[in-house]
């Protein structure tokens, strides 16, 4: 199957998913009442569901409250006082969103203005797509070590160049000002070329006659912008914010590879704070109760995100 | 004016393309170039040129089981994933029962839950499991796949019902129908599942990194983290480099390949 006949029948399927009867016929009806059948069909998947998913939030949650790492029985806020009071987890949270947010605003909008200036389809554009979607195929671990070079004092690849310029070396990853804005390069790199794939399809999907009409009622490139592509836009964002922010909290392969032994305190992220404690430390409790955090956080951040965007979003009926 | 806005637009992202090609066209230079040049970081380098940085790399790790390692933990994990998701896809997509919506719910919650996240009482229920530093341990936490079981549940939708009761009529068993008939006729949708899946655990480092300790059991990204960690010492940064592209380097080639379909495959699928 050729891959425009596949996007036509992938695009179908949403449509008539959405639309399809839900009454069903007697035989799906028994079978559905029959309690080995659906134990069979949906076993498989619930038990690792349940092993994987479930059991370890709920084995988080306990841990996180357990105090017997405190060297007591029974349960109570022991970990999280000690959380809060670790100045090493705050930093942790403070980089976290500080990488959060100078990774996901770049990234959009810069995938973005590339799906806007990308999207016809000529031989051209499409080379230029290619180049930015290319780094998605390649492991993170990889990208660490290539900008590991990039930012070599002195012989790396920025050095090189700026000493053309005149301008002396720079330790990218080891001077406390530069070390999370080098991750969140190295991030922005990585993903943006993903997000412009979902914009290039949220952009598909506008009719190509609201814009002309727009067009001959005198609107500008901006003013078409702002009052037809973004706001039609709206599901997309809904879409890829969510995974943005779950990239953001769950990515930290590129901060373990680029510095040996740990980073320092100046690019430390949250998931390897967790890392450092339960796996390094073996210090279950303080790792639970940061564990609870970042998934409560990630859930609350996902959930208003999208409730924001559901305000704002102008589905097309 | 417009055409001129236009025109300078793919200006700007051409040039924002071939800053992001950078990288690339660096590690594939840098590869290709012997020893440990003073104006390694050259992107104009004028030789000479040599295979001596893969040979050299090839023979600094165990790339062989590094590679096998990875095609059984991805292979695996894909084969385990078309019969959950496939079952589930359909129980979702055809059956009705008691709770089945609350239930569905439960299944995508597992979209935010990804195992590095878990990483500690994964690793807790693995060592209980006996399966820490195994391969089935490795791959479990992926065996249910959420997203797969909604792409499924979504495909199963839109294909007749006619094919499945004629089938039935004739005497085949829901799983007959399941493996034999649903699922060749839903096979575009599971290609697309299978790009995505076998791409992200390819790319997978942290969790593989915490599971396998043994040297035998590890996969192509811890093998060259701890390859790049020790390149850094002898910076022999040609070697790192051609290293890289052997990692990277299968993906990447049948992504150039097969890039359309690829693309395609990552819009619609969404979450990795």
């Amino acid at each position: 199957m050729k891959p425009s006949q596949m996007l036509a029948y992938l695009g179908r399927m949403t449509v008539i998913a959405s639309v399809s009867p839900t009454s069903a016929p007697a035989a799906a009806v028994r079978a559905g009442k029959n309690p080995l059948v659906l134990a069979l069909l949906l076993g498989p998947s619930l038990i690792f569901l349940a092993a994987f998913a479930y059991w370890p939030v709920l084995l988080v949650l306990v841990q996180s409250f357990s105090l017997s790492q405190l060297g007591e029985h029974g349960f109570g806020l022991g970990n999280y006082a000690r959380l809060l009071s670790d100045q090493h987890f705050g930093i942790a949270i403070l980089n976290n969103i500080i990488y959060a947010v100078g990774t996901i605003v770049p990234s959009l909008v810069l995938a973005l203005a590339f799906a806007l200036a990308l999207q016809n389809n000529k031989k051209v554009t499409a080379v230029l797509r290619t180049l930015i979607v290319m780094p998605l195929f390649i492991p993170l671990v990889a990208a660490a070590a290539l900008f590991s070079f990039i930012y070599l004092p002195g012989g790396g690849l920025i050095d090189f160049y700026l000493a053309k310029l005149g301008i002396g070396q720079t330790n990218w990853l080891g001077s406390p000002s530069t070390a999370l804005p080098a991750v969140i390069v190295v991030t922005i790199w990585k993903n943006t070329g993903y997000y412009m794939l979902f914009f290039l399809a949220g952009l598909a999907a506008i009719p190509t006659d609201l814009l002309d009409a727009a067009k001959m009622d005198g609107a500008t490139a901006l003013g078409r912008l702002r009052h037809i592509i973004l706001p039609l836009l709206g599901p997309t964002f809904a879409f890829v914010l969510p995974i943005a922010l779950l990239n953001a909290l769950t990515q930290i392969d590129h901060v373990v590879t680029m510095w040996p032994g740990g980073p320092s305190d100046d690019a430390n992220l949250l998931l390897y704070y967790i890392y450092q404690q339960a796996v390094q430390n073996n210090d279950s409790g303080l790792g639970a109760a940061a564990t609870v955090v970042g998934v409560g956080g990630l859930l609350a951040l996902t959930t208003l995100a999208r409730q924001a965007l559901d305000r704002s979003i102008h589905y097309e009926s | 004016m417009k055409a001129d806005g236009r025109f300078l637009g793919l200006l700007l992202a051409g040039a924002g393309a071939l800053l992001w090609a950078i990288p690339f066209l660096w590690m594939l230079i840098a590869a290709f170039r012997p020893g440990v040049p003073i104006d390694i970081a050259s992107l104009t380098p004028t030789g000479p040129f040599s295979f001596e940085n893969f040979t050299d790399a090839w023979a600094s790790g165990p790339f062989i089981t590094w590679y096998l390692n990875t095609l059984i933990m991805c292979g695996g994990i894909l084969v385990v994933q078309i019969i959950t998701v496939s079952a589930a896809g359909y129980a979702f997509a055809r059956l009705e029962f008691r709770g089945k919506e609350l239930l569905f719910a439960a299944f995508l919650a597992q979209l935010l839950l990804i195992p590095s996240l878990l990483l500690v009482p994964n690793l807790t229920t693995l060592s209980k499991l006996g399966l820490y530093d195994t391969m089935p341990g490795v791959m479990a936490p992926y065996f249910a796949s959420a997203f797969g079981v909604f792409l499924m549940r979504q495909t199963f939708r839109t294909i007749p019902r006619d094919y499945e009761e004629a089938a039935m009529m004739d005497g085949a068993g829901l799983f007959t129908v399941i493996f034999r008939i649903l699922l060749p006729l839903a096979q575009p949708a599971m290609t697309a599942f299978a790009i995505v899946s076998v791409t992200s655990h390819w790319n997978e480092f942290l969790w593989p990194l915490v599971v396998l300790t043994s040297p035998r059991q590890q996969v192509l990204t811890v093998g060259l983290a701890s390859f790049a960690s020790g390149t850094e010492a002898g910076s022999s940064w040609g070697t790192l480099a051609a290293g890289t592209l052997l990692v990277a380097g299968p993906l990447l080639l049948l992504f150039l390949i097969f890039q359309r379909r690829f693309v395609a495959s990552f819009v619609f699928s969404g979450i990795k």
